[in-house]
């Protein structure tokens, strides 16, 4: 893949002739795609750690027992009430602070001293926090009938969850999920702030050299916008694969589509 | 600091519109510099410009005899404001390099810039490709000692390039990088620094040749001869090694 | 918490934060009005402007924006009247964050007006109000009351946007707490501190957007009981 995109790269050269930007952008483009292509990991691995996170603190949050609720409260009005940048500096340089941390072995070689797992643990908690609220409620939008359904069909507390609730939950809140997926996209940009070489890093490192800034950041512009419809069809068609046969009536889903309705609007802070 | 820094900057952009306002004497000179590279230029406690590039610039001043006045800039705007006539020379440690040498015209240097690699005392870190190879070393982004990074070590090591050169000390001290190539003589200050103290420069220096000069508007001439012959005339008569002396126990001219 | 003597400059961050979200917000209410008025024109070319306008900013990075903003509009200054204009970061950061908050903006303001009933813009027709009339004296009154809660959410996010702008050099409260991060060796301390501070600015204005939401709504309660 990276070969082919480096022959690419060099043929592009032999018809550019010179001419920037085109020039510059042909050299710089294996370097933008490696960006691409860690952007990704960073969304992906995000969204999938950030949502299997969001279930217990979702779980938690909607149980009455003060005791439970307390903490994933906290995290959740943590996480969704100070800035992405702060939160990811806090996991980077703040955590440098602490020098007791560099003698837990592979745990700091690894993992707490690369910039690319700081930056994946600062989205999942950021996202997760957000997929939780909105877990929550669709856990509560899932319509009485079907609990009281399950209830007298005999299943426990815990089948109800495992058999009806969450699996229509996840029904529920599948096109605000792929709404949070793409906010992630756009700030999985601030990880250049720690050095790394996603879409928006690699383009930053395109400008220190050629002094193109207004193209190459146009040029990125455009590729996030790539990525943002990429990810909205991918997720229409999930939508389509899993809703298909519940799609019920009174569930607006097309009022959770991320072109019309922003999460932000959907799901009030209070 | 960044705060003083504007507060100064707003001081310097009032006084300076002042000063356009009565009319500006023949012999006033408007010399800009950035504030943000220390030992070179910061701004003090008290908000006056200071350091090398300034004592300099008085110096120079002194020797051509005219009257100079001190403003701060930012670095990304420091060449269009002097294109736009805010003031008529830089004097902010700045690399000639053709790039620039388009838009601005250069007097012959006033010093000589080269690059370091800095790491930690007691260990052994030969400084060639072959030693440094799978090691993370990190620079500033945009500038010399980042380019010279990637283009020279870019395939065996890892490069991390930050967007200040606080956040890679930062790193550098924490333990997440082996070593950080960056300009010598800034991180000379840094190393007699408290926190550079487990620090050190490791191997020879990397001449780059690269020569800092003071920039003025490209048919600003007259005011470049004179710059050129003040540069001169101070080295001759011992008041540059007088500065240099205070601030490094080596010449950098 | 020992704050090493920075603590007044995190507050004179905190001061810029406010400025540059109030700032925005102004500007960003301005850029979704208009928005929302292009998006139901019966123009077509106006409509087509506004759905451009908000599917940009939808898949666009924001700190991208902040970016473009700030080095991209000299640029297009100068090639366009070679002479170089000075955009501060501050006048950068108030643009994207506008811009951004505005885009969001119209899609409130769009359902919003949808929301109320056509009846009341028939009637007024009906009367003989021209279109702007309609739209100035009858729905733009009931608007702030039914955009209220969305567009306070948005300020929420536009609160936490601001911390963008410290890449682009301007002192905010993120900015601050970065150099005395630097400076002090320090770093998680001054970056909690920060998280609490725009944690405080949250919950204060939510209590704010709640206040405003029941004042707004008052003419209404009567009616309802």
């Amino acid at each position: 893949m990276s070969d082919l995109i480096i022959q690419l790269s060099q043929w592009l050269l032999t018809l550019t002739q010179g001419a920037e930007p085109w020039d510059s952008y042909a050299r710089y483009l294996p370097r933008l795609m490696d960006g691409v292509w860690i952007t990704l990991q960073l969304v992906l691995l995000s969204g999938v750690i950030g949502f299997l996170m969001a279930v217990p603190l979702a779980l938690m949050r909607i149980s009455k027992n003060p005791w439970l609720w307390v903490f994933p409260y906290c995290y959740i009005f943590f996480f969704r009430g100070t800035p992405l940048l702060v939160q990811i500096f806090l996991v980077y340089y703040g955590l440098s602070q602490f020098e007791s941390l560099r003698n837990l072995g592979w745990i700091w070689t690894d993992v707490l001293s690369q910039p690319y797992w700081c930056a994946i643990i600062a989205f999942s908690l950021n996202t997760s926090a957000y997929i939780a609220e909105l877990f929550r409620g669709a856990i509560q939008a899932v319509p009485k009938g079907e609990t009281e359904a399950a209830q007298a069909l005999g299943m426990s507390q815990r089948q109800q969850y495992q058999h009806v609730i969450l699996p229509r939950a996840f029904g529920i809140i599948l096109p605000a999920y792929g709404n949070e997926v793409i906010l992630m996209l756009k700030g999985s940009a601030l990880a250049s702030t720690i050095t790394l070489l996603d879409l928006m890093g690699a383009t930053r490192g395109a400008i220190s050299r050629t002094y193109l800034s207004l193209e190459f950041f146009v040029l990125a512009g455009f590729i996030y916008l790539i990525l943002t419809a990429v990810l909205i069809g991918f997720f229409r068609l999930l939508e389509n694969l899993f809703n298909a046969h519940q799609r019920a009536q009174d569930m607006k889903i097309n009022n959770l589509d991320p072109q019309i309705k922003d999460k932000h609007l959907e799901d009030s802070v209070r | 600091m960044q705060k003083t820094k504007r507060f100064a900057m707003s001081l310097a952009l009032v006084a300076s519109s002042a000063l356009m306002a009565t009319s500006v004497t023949a012999d006033t000179i408007r010399i800009a510099t950035e504030g943000a590279y220390a030992p070179f230029n910061f701004i003090d406690s008290s908000g006056q410009p200071g350091g090398f590039d300034v004592e300099i610039a008085n110096a120079l001043c002194e020797q051509m005899q005219a009257t100079c006045e001190i403003v701060t800039q930012d670095w990304d705007g420091i060449i269009p404001g002097l294109r736009a006539r805010r003031y008529d020379a830089i004097i902010a440690s700045m690399s000639i390099t053709e790039e620039r040498e388009r838009v601005v015209a250069f007097t012959e240097p006033y010093y000589s810039n080269v690059l370091a690699f800095v790491g930690p005392k007691g260990t052994e870190m030969p400084t060639d490709a072959d030693s440094l190879k799978g090691k993370t070393l990190g620079a500033q982004r945009a500038t010399i000692a980042g380019q010279y990074l990637e283009d020279t070590l870019g395939s065996v090591v890892n490069v991390r390039l930050y967007d200040t050169q606080d956040n890679a000390y930062l790193d550098l001290a924490s333990g997440r990088l082996d070593g950080m190539v960056s300009d010598k003589f800034p991180a000379y200050d840094w190393l007699t620094s408290e926190a550079g103290s487990a620090f050190e420069f490791k191997g020879e220096d990397i001449d780059i040749d690269d020569k800092i000069g003071i920039a003025v508007r490209q048919n600003d001439t007259e005011l470049k001869e004179r710059f050129n012959a003040a540069i001169q005339a101070i080295v001759e008569n011992g008041t540059y090694a007088e500065i240099n002396a205070k601030y490094f126990p080596f010449s950098i001219y | 918490m020992d704050l090493h003597g920075f603590g007044h400059l995190l507050l004179a961050g905190t001061w810029i934060t406010l400025k540059l979200a109030f700032t925005s917000l102004f500007f960003g209410l301005i850029l979704g009005l208009l928005g929302a008025a292009a998006k139901l024109s019966p123009i077509r070319i106006l409509r087509w402007i506004a759905t451009t306008y908000t599917t940009l900013i939808r898949g666009i990075p924001e700190l991208l924006l902040v970016l473009i903003i700030y080095f991209g509009t000299t640029e297009i200054l100068l090639r366009m009247f070679d002479k170089y204009i000075e955009i501060s970061a501050f006048a950068a950061g108030v643009t994207a964050l506008s811009i951004a908050f505005g885009a969001y903006a119209t899609e409130v303001f769009r359902s919003a007006l949808q929301e109320i009933p056509k009846g009341q813009r028939e009637s007024a027709m009906a009367i003989g109000m021209t279109r702007w009339q309609t739209f100035s004296r009858i729905l733009l009154p009931q608007l702030w009351r039914v955009a209220l809660p969305g567009l306070g959410n948005l300020f929420l996010v536009l609160l936490k946007d601001t911390a963008l702008v410290s890449v682009i050099g301007l002192d905010d409260l993120m900015r601050q707490a970065y150099v005395a991060a630097g400076f002090t060796k320090l770093p998680f301390t001054f970056y909690l501190m920060a998280a609490l501070i725009y944690l405080l600015l949250t919950i204060i204005s939510m209590q704010v957007i709640r206040l405003l939401e029941k004042r707004a709504n008052r003419p209404w309660q009567g009616a309802r009981s």
